[in-house]
């Protein structure tokens, strides 16, 4: 965990001061609500179809037991008692009222939570692997750089007011869990040859209307120039990224226009003037960052204790077991996700319950510590395995015991037309048809790994080009429908899917998904030939043959 | 539309001229980019002082060889939600090394007041005059930075924490 400071409690405090006085003054009609909006989206305030929405960043992912339980007071006190995790690292809340944002803002700020960058035009919440620090292979733990990537862009005075949105992702391990490729920037950690550490640097990756897997634009950056390095990108960003479109705003739009390499040359040439300057960081600077992080105090425990192999022999528990239990770095221990997509419920939604629930498990068995991944699923990182079998009984009585993690029903998706004022489509039933069309666990194990990402329009919020099935929501004759790519991926081979054929409507879509499934069982060169292995190999056309010659 | 240097409410010594317009003699002046580079040389021999309104989308390095001819430099804000002009800011004051007075013009509200304080700007052109009463209080909303701004005056949070330490969770963190 990282331990905020009374700089960091001061500067919250006078920054929900700031946002009470800006509600203040546009109640008041001193500010119109063109002039109030972006300050609002940069407090993480939306307005939505029904409501204000309330936007809150999870730095990297991180969150102490502490935190969870502030945001089950606030879905209970000023929601109705649920919050929904999202893509981003977030959680949204949907129905907070607007002249409870700054009481609800406070009690967030207590315990060092607020919405800050999670919207606007700026530098949004940095994102990382939910495993960071827990996980085997790791280079570094990337939270570290997300901290300090975060000071330093927290009311950037130059990058507030950028051409657009602004995302940054890092990764520290070998598998790449925070979708670094389709970021404005991504960071992959890692050592050279020499040993140092450093970042390889891709820049205008990105999903929405028009998607791009980022660009390499520097395979090795010594990482105490980190900062230096991503004001140059910023700066001739700001400069040059284009202004008159809102669609084409994006650094993945600039980056592409210029090319890689010319915009490379910019960023390369603005280096060398600030590279020696007030953001080199020193090693000191580092170790009082790293410094901050508090690691759990590990016992030293075996693997495999007989407790666990006891509780294996019920088939339930192993199930849950080989589904949720990932290899931690230190023997005896394990990485625990938690699903929060049981069958018929809307994909990361939480109730208030349920967060405290997590909060009081996590006392217990993980340190006080909770994670939350890009799949909208929460985890605990940091559990002794002679923990597993009571730590699950708590789960499944809470209803936080799905085992279908990466499984078919372990679906990404946006909230569409039941909450999003630019939706198309709905998002969140489809999510819940095919759960519903794949609830047995013994069909989905047999399908294995399979990640589908629902997006309810074209902004993508849903990943939908990056899932191994995409669906898209568009809108054709006042009526719902769907596009289906494959093959698409988040991770380090990450690529966009590609279009399966027609879209079809809202009922057709659960069917058409079975038959793609179906497909896929059927030409797989084996059971260990992965759904995205298959389509890799055989492209989409057999599955278009098969699917539309059904529908 | 009051304008503030430096927390006071000034009188606006510069006279706006347009393009088309006659330079009157013994005023300073305020004059478009355009018209200033087509008549640089001729302005050379002028006597009273005159700034410059530099647009937000034309690099700000091409001002470099004029620095010496002028009293003010204006960038502007077409609507407060674009930022280029701070990075044309910074790169004056720091890049550049311009030290004389900088101004921010156009859709300029006392929301981003600190944001172009810390940017460089000394003069804001404040669009609404019950913001030009608050500047105080907008520009002093935060005691603390966590990134440098103009180099030497502001040091870093990064550098402010050097040789802070923790030991166990510090007073504060909520139990
Ligand atoms: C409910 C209110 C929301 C609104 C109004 C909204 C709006 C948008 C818009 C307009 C874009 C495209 C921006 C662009 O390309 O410039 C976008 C992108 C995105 N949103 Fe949302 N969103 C909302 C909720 C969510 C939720 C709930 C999630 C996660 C489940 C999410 C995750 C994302 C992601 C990951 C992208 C990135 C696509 C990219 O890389 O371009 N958003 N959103
Ligand atoms: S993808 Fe579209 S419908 Fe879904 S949340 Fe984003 S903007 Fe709304």
């Amino acid at each position: 965990m990282y331990v905020y400071d009374e700089f960091d409690r001061a500067f919250l405090a006078e920054r929900v001061a700031e946002f009470r006085d800006q509600v203040g003054r546009r109640l008041s009609g001193a500010l119109s609500e063109d002039e109030f909006k972006p300050l609002r989206l940069m407090n993480g305030v939306y307005l939505q179809l029904h409501a204000y929405m309330l936007r809150i960043a999870i730095p990297y992912g991180t969150l102490n037991s502490h935190q969870l339980r502030r945001m089950a007071h606030v879905a209970r006190r000023y929601d109705r008692g649920y919050g929904h995790f999202t893509t981003r690292q977030n959680i949204q809340f949907n129905w907070i009222k607007l002249e409870e944002l700054p009481e609800a803002m406070a009690a967030l700020a207590e315990v060092g939570v607020h919405g800050i960058q999670t919207s606007g035009n700026c530098i949004r919440n940095v994102t990382t692997d939910q495993w960071a620090g827990a996980t085997p292979g790791e280079y570094d733990d990337p939270r570290i750089w997300a901290e300090i990537l975060r000071q330093y862009s927290t009311l950037h005075p130059e990058f507030t007011y950028l051409p657009r949105k602004f995302k940054i992702a890092i990764t520290a391990a070998p598998q790449d869990r925070a979708a670094i490729k389709v970021h404005d920037v991504g960071l992959r950690l890692h050592r050279n040859e020499a040993g140092e550490l450093g970042f390889e640097v891709l820049v205008g990756g990105g999903l929405g209307r028009t998607p791009f897997v980022g660009k390499l634009v520097r395979p090795f950056l010594p990482a105490r120039d980190l900062l230096s390095y991503i004001e140059a990108i910023m700066r001739v960003y700001n400069q040059y990224g284009r202004r008159d479109n809102i669609y084409k705003a994006r650094i993945k739009i600039l980056v592409h226009e210029i090319g890689a390499e010319e915009f490379s040359k910019a960023v390369e040439a603005e280096w060398e003037a600030i590279r020696e300057g007030a953001l080199k960081m020193t090693d000191e600077m580092i170790a009082e960052i790293r410094g901050r992080f508090l690691y759990p105090d590990f016992a030293t425990l075996a693997d495999n204790p007989p407790e666990l192999a006891e509780a294996l022999k019920d088939a339930r528990f192993a199930t849950w077991h080989a589904n949720s239990v990932h290899t931690h770095k230190v023997p005896g221990h394990a990485i625990v996700t938690i699903s929060l997509k049981p069958v018929g419920a809307p994909p990361g939604d939480a109730t208030a319950d349920q967060m405290d629930v997590v909060a009081d498990l996590a006392d217990r068995y993980a340190f006080g510590e909770i994670r939350v991944g890009h799949e909208q699923n929460l985890c605990l990182p940091n559990v002794a395995q002679k923990d597993l079998p009571a730590l699950w009984a708590a789960l499944d009585a809470a209803g936080l015991a799905t085992p279908n993690v990466n499984h078919v029903s372990d679906i990404i998706a946006c909230p569409g037309l039941d909450y999003c004022s630019l939706a198309n489509a709905r998002a969140i039933p489809v999510a819940q048809e095919i759960a519903k069309r794949f609830s047995d666990l013994d069909r989905s194990r047999g399908i294995g790994r399979l990640h589908i990402n629902i997006s309810g329009c074209i902004n993508a919020c849903g990943h939908h080009h990056v899932g191994h099935i995409g669906i898209l929501g568009v809108e054709k004759n006042g009526q719902e429908f769907y596009q289906i790519t494959l093959g698409g991926r988040a991770d380090e081979k990450a690529q966009l899917g590609t279009l399966l054929g027609p879209a079809v409507s809202y009922e057709q879509v659960p069917g058409l998904i079975e038959d793609v499934v179906e497909t896929y069982l059927e030409l797989r060169a084996g059971p260990q030939e992965l759904f995205i292995d298959t389509v890799a190999r055989l492209g989409v056309e057999p599955f278009k043959e098969r699917v539309y010659a059904a529908h | 539309m009051p304008l503030i240097e430096n927390g006071q409410i000034i009188e606006d010594r510069f006279l706006r001229v347009a393009d088309e317009d006659a330079l009157p003699e013994g005023v300073p002046v305020l004059i478009g980019a355009d018209r200033f580079l087509k008549e640089a040389a001729a302005l050379k021999g002028r006597q009273a002082p005159v700034g410059i309104i530099w647009p937000n989308n034309r690099p700000i390095a091409d001002i470099a060889p004029y620095l010496d001819q002028l009293s003010l430099i204006a960038l502007n804000f077409p609507t407060f939600r674009d930022g280029r002009a701070y990075s044309q800011a910074r790169l004056l004051r720091e890049r550049l090394g311009w030290t004389g007075p900088l101004r921010a013009i156009g859709q300029v509200l006392r929301d981003q007041f600190l944001l172009m304080e810390r940017s460089g700007f000394d003069q804001v052109d404040a669009v609404k005059p019950a913001d030009a009463d608050a500047f105080d209080e907008a520009v002093h909303r935060y005691t603390v930075f966590y990134q440098p701004a103009t180099p030497d005056e502001r040091p870093s949070l990064l550098r402010q924490r050097l040789g802070r330490t923790v030991s166990g969770v510090p007073a504060g963190v909520p139990k």
